[in-house]
């Protein structure tokens, strides 16, 4: 990438914070205005990459503590042995070669009044807007046996891809033939609501094929299957039929690490391979920040332009935000979000009105086996009356079946996805 | 090459939006056709052609297909389901907006080694 001059300079001074004062950035520096993104995820990295295209005079900054983006969707695949590690990991060089500045690092604090963000490294950032798309971060105090580093490697939750899903994946296959997997699913609303009953077919895909002897016991907190509910009972009692053992309501207490048992209220249940999705709540960092509206857990936005309720000039994307009735905490809507948000930065930085009719497009394609895939999809429009996103009635819906045409569909979804938030 | 494209997908959005009103309109049928960059890829280049690309496509022929899929009378896995969230104003906004695009290679997402 090639700095300018003057972009070099503006961004020592935006990085040390000396020069830049904040709320000057227009008169000041001559910029069109400085946006600050707290998170490479597919929220952050689209928006990041939108208010670039956009509006290249904007300067934007991206933290991102990981040094590659690696997908949630897809990650399954790679449970099941269906696909690597590298197919699902990209670089930030594509965001890099548009001038968005990457910055690998945690932010550690937003001062709000100041409108500047707090490096782990120290050194501080000014913004005149700041996006904050921080994903989940997992409820462990409800699961005291987990608290731990070393049992959260024992016990993975690989809900957030990269190490935990190599790590389960090698506990897989490590197992003996004969061996039981024990999945837990946390109570709706998680992120990826159809992305459980996925893995399990990913895991009894991997099974029928190398550990044919082997079970699946799905502990789900939930009253029933939460998403694609007839179509993944298609496989589960066609090609994997007898090796799902599915529990319903089955709520967790805690989880024995040295024992290998999940403790539920009335019962515990052993296994040689432990997956426990904890429950889950916005980001830390949007804690810390002040932006959780609702129950503890999650953000509450303006839908036009994803700015919190809670602060101004901060908006929040992803899997953080309220999600709208239907809507659900996927990487196509946190996708959709960057782009909504990115339209309304550039707006609102130009002293333009922001666009009081946005248009959410939701599709999930879950891979039942190596090759076929079905989707689920809906279309969300801005409802004034009731100030949310409704979704279109008669619109969206799902597959009839699984099928190898939309296997093929769910690889374009992915590359297409990873291009329009990476690319 | 690839800013340069958009650059020319831009200055032809800048020549049709003459007036602060249209030019209103040129970014609501922007953010409109954001919904499908997210599956037909940005600016509808699609990575690996699957779906297809939409970029630089007749605007008459793109109203027509999605008119189609919406009335389910072009069979389809994902398309027919999605068109009925769109009105005929809305569609004929995005099929104007990728037919004023200039079609060119897609932007893929650089890949990178895992470290796992």
């Amino acid at each position: 990438m090639s700095l300018t001059r003057r972009e070099f300079v503006k961004w020592m001074a935006a990085s040390t914070g000396v020069a830049a004062v904040a709320g000057c950035a227009d008169m000041g520096t001559g910029s069109a205005g400085r946006v600050v993104v707290i998170g490479g995820g597919y929220g952050g990295a689209t928006c990041a990459r939108y208010i670039k295209i956009w509006a290249p005079d904007i300067d934007v900054t991206m933290v991102e503590r990981n040094s590659t983006f690696v997908s949630c969707p897809i990650s399954n695949l790679v449970l099941g042995g269906n696909t690597t590690m590298d197919s699902i990991t990209m670089s930030y060089q594509g965001l890099k070669n548009r001038g968005v500045r990457v910055v690998q690092d945690e932010v550690v604090a937003v001062d709000i009044g100041a409108r500047q963000v707090r490096l782990a490294n120290g050194g501080t950032l000014p913004y005149d807007r700041l996006v904050v798309s921080p994903g989940i971060d997992f409820m462990l105090d409800r699961i005291p046996g987990l608290r731990s580093a070393d049992a959260q490697m024992r016990v993975p939750h690989a809900w957030k891809a990269g190490e935990q899903t190599a790590v389960l994946r090698k506990q897989l296959e490590a197992m003996r033939d004969g061996g039981v997997y024990v999945f837990h699913v946390p109570l709706s609303p998680y992120r990826c609501p159809p992305g459980p009953y996925e893995r399990v077919c990913q895991v009894a895909d991997y099974f029928k094929r190398a550990k044919p002897r082997s079970k699946i016991i799905v502990l789900d907190s939930n009253p029933d299957i939460v998403s694609k509910k007839g179509l993944f009972l298609q496989s589960w009692n066609g090609v994997y039929k007898g090796m799902i053992d599915y529990r319903p309501n089955s709520e967790l207490e805690d989880v024995d690490v040295r024992d290998m048992t999940v403790k539920l209220t009335f019962d515990s249940v052993k296994g040689d391979v432990l997956n426990v999705v904890p429950p889950q709540r916005a980001g830390d960092i949007a804690v810390k920040a002040g932006l959780i509206t609702a129950n503890q857990r999650w953000c509450g936005v303006d839908w036009r332009s994803l700015e919190s309720t809670a602060v101004k000039g901060v908006h929040v994307l992803g899997d953080a935000t309220v999600s709208a009735p239907g809507m659900p905490k996927s990487g196509s809507m946190a996708n959709q979000h960057g782009k909504i948000a990115a339209a309304a930065i550039v707006a609102l930085l130009a002293g333009r009105p922001v666009n009081r009719h946005p248009v959410i497009m939701n599709a999930c394609y879950s891979f039942v086996d190596g090759k076929s895939a079905m989707h689920v999809t809906s279309v969300h429009k801005f409802d004034a009356a009731k100030n949310t996103m409704v979704a279109v009635k008669g619109a969206g819906s799902v597959s009839k079946m699984a099928s190898v045409e939309e296997g093929n569909y769910a690889w374009g979804w992915a590359r297409n996805i990873w291009g329009d938030a990476l690319g | 090459m690839r800013p340069l494209a958009i650059g020319a997908g831009c200055a032809l959005l800048l020549l049709w939006g003459g007036t602060v009103a249209h030019a209103q309109d040129s970014t609501y049928a922007r953010s409109l056709a954001a919904t499908c960059f997210t599956c037909h890829g940005t600016d509808g280049r699609s990575v690996g052609g699957i779906p297809p690309s939409l970029a630089g496509q007749s605007k008459q022929y793109l109203l027509q297909q999605m008119k189609a899929l919406r009335a389910g009378q072009r069979p389809a896995t994902i398309m027919h389901q999605q068109a009925k969230g769109y009105t005929d104003e809305e569609l004929e906004l995005i099929a104007g907006y990728f037919a004023g695009v200039t079609p060119g290679p897609a932007a893929a997402a650089p890949a990178a080694r895992s470290g796992y």
